[in-house]
């Protein structure tokens, strides 16, 4: 019965019915009877000192209800949005991390910063009054550039943050890295710029908040990967209401990629301005405000190092990072460019000696914080471009180089923390050059180059740490959080079966790979099971879905659960059979009597567990429904291998990708159907950071590439077809053996692109986003040129 | 604010709203009529999620004036499946052509424009035909196969 919808089965998806018909229920498709809508003020300004507000001149607009501002946030004791993760500088110091107030306590730090809200009878209402609201400015110089924001005349962000530093961390061995520099025989030199990015998931945030003064509860309707983490922060942070009268609603979520991890200012101000004007406030982003105020991702700068011996084998490496976190230090922010990414330097290398360095650092810009892969997209960047920067520079083959460096035997604990598992990265790696058949790209090459084409071939060989987290681990790292999961396996009298997860499904398919589980486990129908997610009233608490967790994490706490439904179903099925606990085999639905044909069924054994006759009450609790809190062991490592090989017409810079290989690591797998359509995506997220997407400030801050016109999103004509294949090495750290898939592609992509175009045209100088004007302008420097001339 | 009466044709049943001036189509579908099939992406034309069909023709729903609409026969994803799921749908399921969803509707919308005038396209044409629709999640491929394979399913001979 199970086998067609079983582990490792390409189930179609379950949510796709509602999909497809146009019945998916997203925030912005939900109404509340009596809703009134809001409207954001936001700050035109980078920075500047906050005067007046004349809120008269708001009101005086018909159909407008309320304006509020800092000052009556502050009134009421709301708090400002909090960094979750200490951080502690080198020095000891405590990391410097102001919080963010949700309407502007008399300053505002990049342009899109809210001052304060309008809310009106309708949404044009309340549009019009927050373009008449009067706000008095004045402006401050303010500071854009990463590179400059730590010089003594900068002006501050943040007066508590000298030279606009949050902290200044480090991690690894520096004595033992400089040693192994020093007897070095050749050291790879490389400045990097990650390129800052905008998540733009199609569904922009949106926010119903009500209140009801009958029970004096409160509902959030909101867009969020982890409901429960927002009411938690609400409740604990931000003072809106205590968590038992503060329900958060995560409907259908249109996508994510880190950007709804966060708790925002406006989803906090439609909980809070609910009660003042005793209406539902409903508030729908819209483009442009989305991106200026969603977290962005990324923006690094980064000088890297690597120290090789005679022989090409690894002896140490060394960076020093700046990380732009804009002008707040979000939820989230200060663990990406510290734990989920210099923990990821070592590479699948075997590194002696690395040491990092990494400032983060306040701008009059948005605040950054996780977007897929969360500073592990950014160490891969580093480490991959670091080593097929050093095979060219020592005339090793790219391949052979990372083949010789690359760790071998398992257990493997790297110089930066992380204890890797299992992995096989020689077998990835084969099976990927096989796949793009390495050995004839010499060929093709020169094919390409009599076409007048440049013809390029880039490697990225990337690991990440997934799972996300064991609590112990994260705790003793700074985290304010456990990350741990819950679930709640809740049989009902028919057999039928509901599973109640703390992770959330904004895309992933949970509702189908988790029921393929529960399926494959019980022996009965996908259909007769029921995936909960996404509503603190119904899922006691959860930590939501984010670091390609739901699988390795989420799934296993549903595992743990599960094995204890069965277990107390073995023991209704022992008294009804009249044997032994022990003796009872469950397998395929079927309750036995181990050695005798005496057996009982799931449905059977679901509806006597809820009559409870006879039961021996003393040994024997009717119902059936267990739960669990799974906290993993260890990280997981997802691991592969991706090669780009792409051809550039050499008179207009265009680049073709013309053959993508990725084979990729990720333990046990579900549903290969929904693996793939996570690694395609990843892919093009990472193809759109290294060819396409740029996140562009003027000189006063203003963002010049606010919309979709000016931020260029990978579209269908941009990408090319994928070529995958998957290697397996189980996961030794959680029930199910899964390392998680979420993250992959666009981990990997970026270095991949970069490593293929630098090998097309010759050089090293060639910075993300490789448009077809920067690779023109590359190829003009090119020793290559004349070749395809 | 000026509330206009207006009158058309959604999904083949007969529709009557007081619209707003400047109110555009995607809004007044999504609130006066109660059909939030069609999505708000950018506001600006520029993602193809709004998209639906006008008299035939795929129109961004949150660049035309809902006025604009009146006595014209519209189609939104709401009103694609009949009995059974149109082919198109058909194929989005069994291709895994939808991620979060939320691009779903738009895709499904210039994917039949496509094929009511062009049973047959090649995979150049499909590439181009839903090049103003924008997925974060998928990477395109399966949109594009599924709509191949729902014109190889002759979904474009039906609904022409």
């Amino acid at each position: 019965m199970a086998r067609d919808t079983g582990i490792g089965a390409r189930v179609k998806r379950v949510e796709d019915q509602r999909f497809i018909t146009g019945k998916g229920r997203y925030t912005a498709d939900l109404n509340r009877p009596g809703q009134a809508h809001a409207a954001f003020v936001r700050s035109p300004h980078a920075h500047a000192k906050v005067g007046s507000i004349d809120k008269a001149s708001a009101m005086e607009v018909p159909g407008v209800l309320a304006v509020f501002t800092g000052e009556d946030l502050a009134a009421d004791e709301v708090g400002a949005l909090p960094c979750g993760w200490a951080i502690t500088s080198k020095d000891g110091s405590p990391m410097v991390a102001p919080g963010h107030p949700c309407l502007a306590q008399g300053k505002v730090r990049y342009v899109g910063d809210p001052v304060a809200v309008v809310i009106g009878e309708t949404l044009s209402a309340a549009r019009g009054g927050a373009e008449a609201l009067e706000v008095e400015y004045e402006e401050l110089p303010a500071v854009v550039d990463l590179d400059a924001a730590q010089s003594s005349d900068a002006p501050l962000v943040h007066d508590e943050a000298a030279r606009n530093t949050a902290f200044e961390w480090e991690l690894g061995d520096k004595a033992a890295t400089e040693e192994a520099f020093a007897k070095a025989r050749h050291v790879t030199r490389i400045d990097l710029v990650n390129n800052r990015l905008v998540p733009n998931a199609m569904e922009p945030r949106a926010a119903v908040g009500e209140y009801d003064s009958g029970t004096d509860g409160f509902t959030l309707y909101t867009t969020s990967q982890n409901p429960h983490v927002a009411r938690l922060v609400m409740s604990a942070f931000l003072n809106i209401a205590p968590e038992h009268k503060l329900r958060v609603i995560a409907p259908d979520v249109g996508g994510g990629f880190g950007s709804k991890i966060y708790v925002y200012p406006e989803e906090t101000v439609c909980v809070w301005a609910s009660s003042k004007v005793d209406r539902p406030v409903k508030w729908t982003c819209d483009r442009a405000e989305a991106f200026l105020s969603d977290a962005h991702g990324r923006d690094h700068l980064t000088h890297a190092e690597l120290a090789l011996d005679e022989q090409g084998k690894i002896l140490g490496l060394r960076i020093k990072t700046k990380a732009n976190v804009g002008g707040y230090l979000n939820l989230f922010a200060s663990s990406v460019p510290t734990y989920l990414y210099a923990t990821l330097l070592s590479g699948q290398y075997d590194i002696p000696a690395i040491y990092a360095e990494v400032d983060a650092v306040y701008t009059n810009t948005t605040p950054v914080d996780a977007y897929r892969g969360a500073g592990r997209p950014e160490a891969t960047f580093v480490v991959e471009r670091l080593i097929e920067v050093a095979a060219r520079e020592t005339g090793m083959d790219p391949a052979e180089f990372r083949r010789r460096n690359f760790v071998t035997s398992f257990p493997h604990q790297t110089p930066v923390i992380m204890m890797y598992d299992a992995g096989d990265y020689a077998a990835s790696l084969d099976k990927a050059l096989e796949l793009i058949d390495y050995s004839g790209f010499a060929q093709r090459k020169s094919q390409a180059a009599r076409e007048g084409k440049l013809r390029g071939i880039g490697f990225s060989t990337y690991i990440e740490a997934c799972g996300i987290a064991p609590s112990q681990a994260v705790g003793s790292l700074g985290a304010g959080v456990g990350l741990w999961e819950s679930a709640e396996v809740r049989v009902n009298p028919v057999g039928t079966v509901e599973v109640l997860t703390g992770s959330h499904s904004h895309g992933q398919g949970h509702e189908t790979t988790f029921a393929q589980l529960v399926a494959d486990r019980l022996g009965i129908p996908m259909t007769n099971v029921a995936i909960v997610h996404g509503d603190t009233d119904k899922v006691q608490f959860g930590m939501g879905t984010y670091g390609s967790r739901s699988g390795a994490v989420g799934m296993s706490a549903i595992s743990v659960a599960l094995d204890r439904v069965v277990a107390k179903a073995k023991k209704v099925a022992a008294h009804l059979l009249e044997a032994s606990e022990g003796d009872i085999e469950f397998k395929d639905g079927q309750f036995t009597v181990s050695g005798t044909d005496r057996s009982i069924d799931w449905t059977s054994v679901a509806l006597n567990a809820y009559t409870a006759h006879g039961f021996p009450s003393a040994d024997l609790e009717p119902g059936l429904k267990e739960g669990a809190f799974y906290d993993p062991t260890n990280f997981t490592f997802p691991a592969g291998c991706h090669i780009c090989e792409l051809e550039i017409d050499a008179d207009t810079g265009h680049t073709r990708i013309v053959n993508w290989v990725a084979v990729d690591d990720f333990g046990e797998i579900i549903n290969p159907m929904i693996v793939e359509g996570q690694v395609h995506g990843g892919i093009a997220q990472g193809v759109g950071q290294a060819l396409l997407e740029h996140t562009v400030y003027d000189e006063s801050g203003q963002l010049v590439s606010g919309s979709f016109m000016d931020y260029t999103m990978p579209r269908a004509d941009d990408l090319p077809s994928f070529s995958l294949d998957f290697t397996v090495t189980r996961c030794p750290s959680n029930p199910l053996g899964i390392k998680g898939c979420g993250e992959a592609g666009a981990i990997a992509a970026p270095a991949a692109v970069i490593n293929a175009i630098t090998d097309a045209v010759g050089h090293e100088d060639v910075a993300m986003p490789a448009t077809a004007e920067a690779v023109w302008q590359a190829i003009r420097k090119s020793p290559a040129r004349e070749a395809a001339e | 604010m000026a509330r206009k009466p207006i009158q058309f044709r959604l999904n083949g049943k007969d529709e009557a709203v007081f619209v707003e001036e400047g109110q555009n189509l995607l809004d007044a579908l999504r609130r006066q009529v109660g059909d939030t099939s069609p999505k708000y992406g950018c506001g600006q034309g520029t993602c193809g999620a709004c998209t639906v069909l006008v008299d035939g023709e795929p129109r961004l729903s949150c660049l035309m004036l809902a006025e604009s609409a009146e006595g014209a026969s519209i189609e939104t994803t709401a009103g694609l499946a009949g009995a059974e799921l149109h082919p198109l749908q058909r194929a989005f399921l069994d291709g895994f052509a939808a991620q979060c969803g939320y691009c779903t509707s738009g895709m499904l919308m210039s994917a039949k424009a496509l094929l009511d005038r062009n049973p047959s396209p090649t995979r150049e044409q499909v590439v181009d035909a839903i090049s103003g629709n924008i997925c974060r999640c998928t990477g395109y491929e399966p949109i594009i196969d599924a709509i191949l394979d729902a014109a190889a399913r002759g979904a474009g001979r039906r609904s022409a």
